[in-house]
């Protein structure tokens, strides 16, 4: 902005309009400190060792974009749902069945490049079919509904052998290898979960400004007056579990290609809340929420067991910290981390006008 | 394209909207009793009566809302009694709502373009609109038509009540309205307000038709050229404006009922 004003070329002003409608649309090209994080997080394998690559950040990355997309659904749709868990765990078990794994009896062997888009494929119908149920409800209902598919899902892992191999699951699941790279290699991971990180991300925030976006807001805001403007509000619903949907999908690629196996602890209810907690720490009014969120979450999961052993305390209790923090955050902003920082930053930057004010009067 | 049915049905039609023995029950209570009204393309019609009569009641029949307990609602010929209400306000039915009834949470510019965009196709869009979006004129020429251009990319939530009563009004008036309900649209309005109100009604285009529920009958009086009364529910009398104000006992029963 600084930049604009103080050049003496003056550019016409339908330009302006179009640059002003540029920076609404694309914050965080204006931001110097999403630069600064881009940046980072592009030269990590030069700063962190693998553990740290793959454990903390690629995690993180594959938690965040499951996040998103109950962030898309509940930030913009007001649609809680517990499956989003499900559903990429239901991606990640297509891409074990379809592609090559270690129970040959059961997996198909399809090339990574068939079994991928196929598992997608599958992900979206299921959270859109579970969408078609969800959206008959609202609230809690909507809460409660998801929740069951989640667990029903989990159980069905656990009895199921034919195709999900009950609970010892599907192990040394075959990750890409192509033009002579190993794609599951630490760094060559990272950059893929990032690369799908950020186009989740970014498509999120296009979308959101995008007429189907702007409706699911409409729907969220005043579902009877959408109606009253031409709009049918529960075919946009379930086009929101659709899109959600493949977003938590592509998650859950990532995610079986991380830990190449996949068993109903993966799907499990606990896991499905998990998924909420990161939402709702990060906070589920902006896409970057989720991401917050979950680097919260992976570094207490990784970390607070060492910290509570130290203080001569049960290392399991990390859930306890997670706990507390998810009370805290909750009590004290609705709106998660970001909801937070915000406040603090408007503190600041009203107290910074205060003391220099006058100039306007 | 499933206009061409409904246009050839339309050709033949005299009425813009026509309710036969309408009734509509809330349980034991029946909200509207046997209504029949028939509205001419570019009529403009006032509906009065006092709290509890059926008015609005009768407005969410006609767009949808509740669905009617029994009766039929024809629109330009049309039978669209048993449509959801976005088939209706495809079209080209139009409601505002008593309480104003917008998005908060976004700004007054997408509020409009909404408005516009569930009357156009694209409505599942991913694409945003460009700068030459042919919706986003429509969008800015609405905005300035109800005086709102100074505050368009505020959001709802921060708006006076007088710019949300507009907003509620644009929000009607987008795409090619063919007949428009307007339910209280001078509720809670100053008195330059409501001159602005009158002049967006009476410079309406004329093929535009509506029913406009208002208790001010000096807004009222002045932007219709018909009066129907209501009672419990039922239709009371209909005539001209004169003719119903001077009407004895519509004057008993709604100017001398109490009300201001």
């Amino acid at each position: 902005m600084s930049l604009l004003q103080s050049t003496q070329f003056r550019p016409d002003p339908s330009a302006t309009t179009a640059r002003r409608a540029f920076i609404r649309a694309w914050p965080d090209f204006q931001n110097p400190a999403a630069w600064l994080v881009a940046l980072i997080l592009i030269i990590m394998p030069l700063i962190a060792s693998g553990f740290f690559l793959i454990e903390i950040f690629a995690t993180t990355l594959i938690l965040g974009i499951i996040a998103l997309s109950l962030m898309f659904l509940a930030g913009y749709g007001g649609m809680v749902s517990l499956m989003q868990l499900t559903i990429a765990g239901f991606a990640g078990y297509m891409v074990a069945v379809f592609g090559v794994s270690g129970n040959a009896n059961i997996s198909l062997g399809w090339p990574w490049w068939l079994a991928t888009p196929m598992a997608l494929a599958l992900a979206t119908l299921f959270g859109t079919l579970g969408g078609a149920l969800a959206v008959r409800t609202e609230g809690i209902y909507t809460i409660m509904i998801t929740l069951a598919i989640g667990a029903a899902f989990y159980y069905f892992t656990n009895q199921n052998w034919a195709i999900f191999n009950g609970h010892t699951g599907i192990n040394t699941v075959a990750t890409p290898h192509f033009w002579g790279v190993d794609w599951r290699a630490d760094i060559a991971f990272y950059y893929v979960t990032l690369g799908i990180a950020a186009i989740c991300y970014f498509a999120v925030q296009y979308v959101s400004r995008a007429p189907f976006g702007l409706a699911l807001q409409g729907v969220r805001d005043n579902s009877r007056r959408m109606a009253a403007l031409g709009f049918n509000p529960n075919a946009h619903r379930i086009a929101a579990y659709a899109f959600a949907a493949f977003i938590a999908g592509l998650g859950g690629v990532l995610q079986v290609w991380n830990y190449r196996q996949i068993s109903p602890g993966s799907v499990s209810v606990g896991a499905c809340i998990d998924i909420l907690i990161i939402a709702v720490v990060g906070g589920i009014t902006r896409p970057i929420g989720p991401f917050i969120g979950a680097f919260i979450f992976v570094l207490l999961r990784t970390f607070a067991l060492d910290v509570l052993i130290k203080f001569g305390l049960d290392g399991n209790r990390f859930r306890l910290l997670i706990g507390l923090g998810f009370l805290a955050i909750v009590f004290w902003s609705s709106d998660g981390v970001i909801g937070l920082w915000e406040r603090w930053r408007r503190h600041h930057v009203s107290s910074a006008k205060r003391t220099g004010g006058g100039r306007h009067g | 394209m499933d206009s061409v049915a409904h246009r050839l049905s339309a050709v033949g039609a005299g009425a813009a909207l026509e309710l036969r023995g309408v009734t509509r029950l809330f349980g034991a209570l029946a909200a509207l009793t046997d209504v029949t009204i028939t509205v001419r393309p570019g009529e403009r019609r006032a509906v009065l009566g006092s709290n509890g009569a059926g008015k609005t009641t009768l407005f969410n029949c006609i767009t949808g809302d509740f669905p009617p307990s029994s009766g039929t609602i024809r629109f330009f010929g049309e039978d669209i009694t048993q449509f959801p209400p976005y088939e209706r306000i495809r079209r080209g039915l139009r409601r505002t709502y008593q309480i104003s009834a917008l998005f908060p949470g976004l700004t007054v510019q997408d509020n409009v373009y909404l408005a516009c965009r569930g009357v156009s196709r694209g409505r599942f869009s991913f694409l945003r609109p460009g700068q030459n979006d042919a919706l986003m004129h429509a969008t800015e020429n609405l905005v300035q038509a109800v005086h709102l251009a100074a505050v368009k990319d505020q959001r709802v939530a921060e708006l006076a009540h007088g710019q949300q009563r507009q907003l509620e009004i644009a929000l009607a008036l987008a795409g090619a309205p063919r007949f428009i309900l307007f339910d209280e649209p001078a509720a809670g309005l100053s008195p330059t307000e409501r001159r602005e109100l009158i002049e967006i009604l009476t410079s309406l285009p004329a093929h535009i038709g509506y029913i406009i529920i208002e208790h001010d009958m000096d807004v009222a009086l002045r932007v219709v050229e018909s009066v129907t009364m209501m009672h419990n529910g039922r239709i009371f009398k209909e005539g001209p404006p004169r003719e119903i104000e001077s009407d004895p006992e519509v004057q008993e029963l709604y100017l001398g009922g109490g009300h201001e």
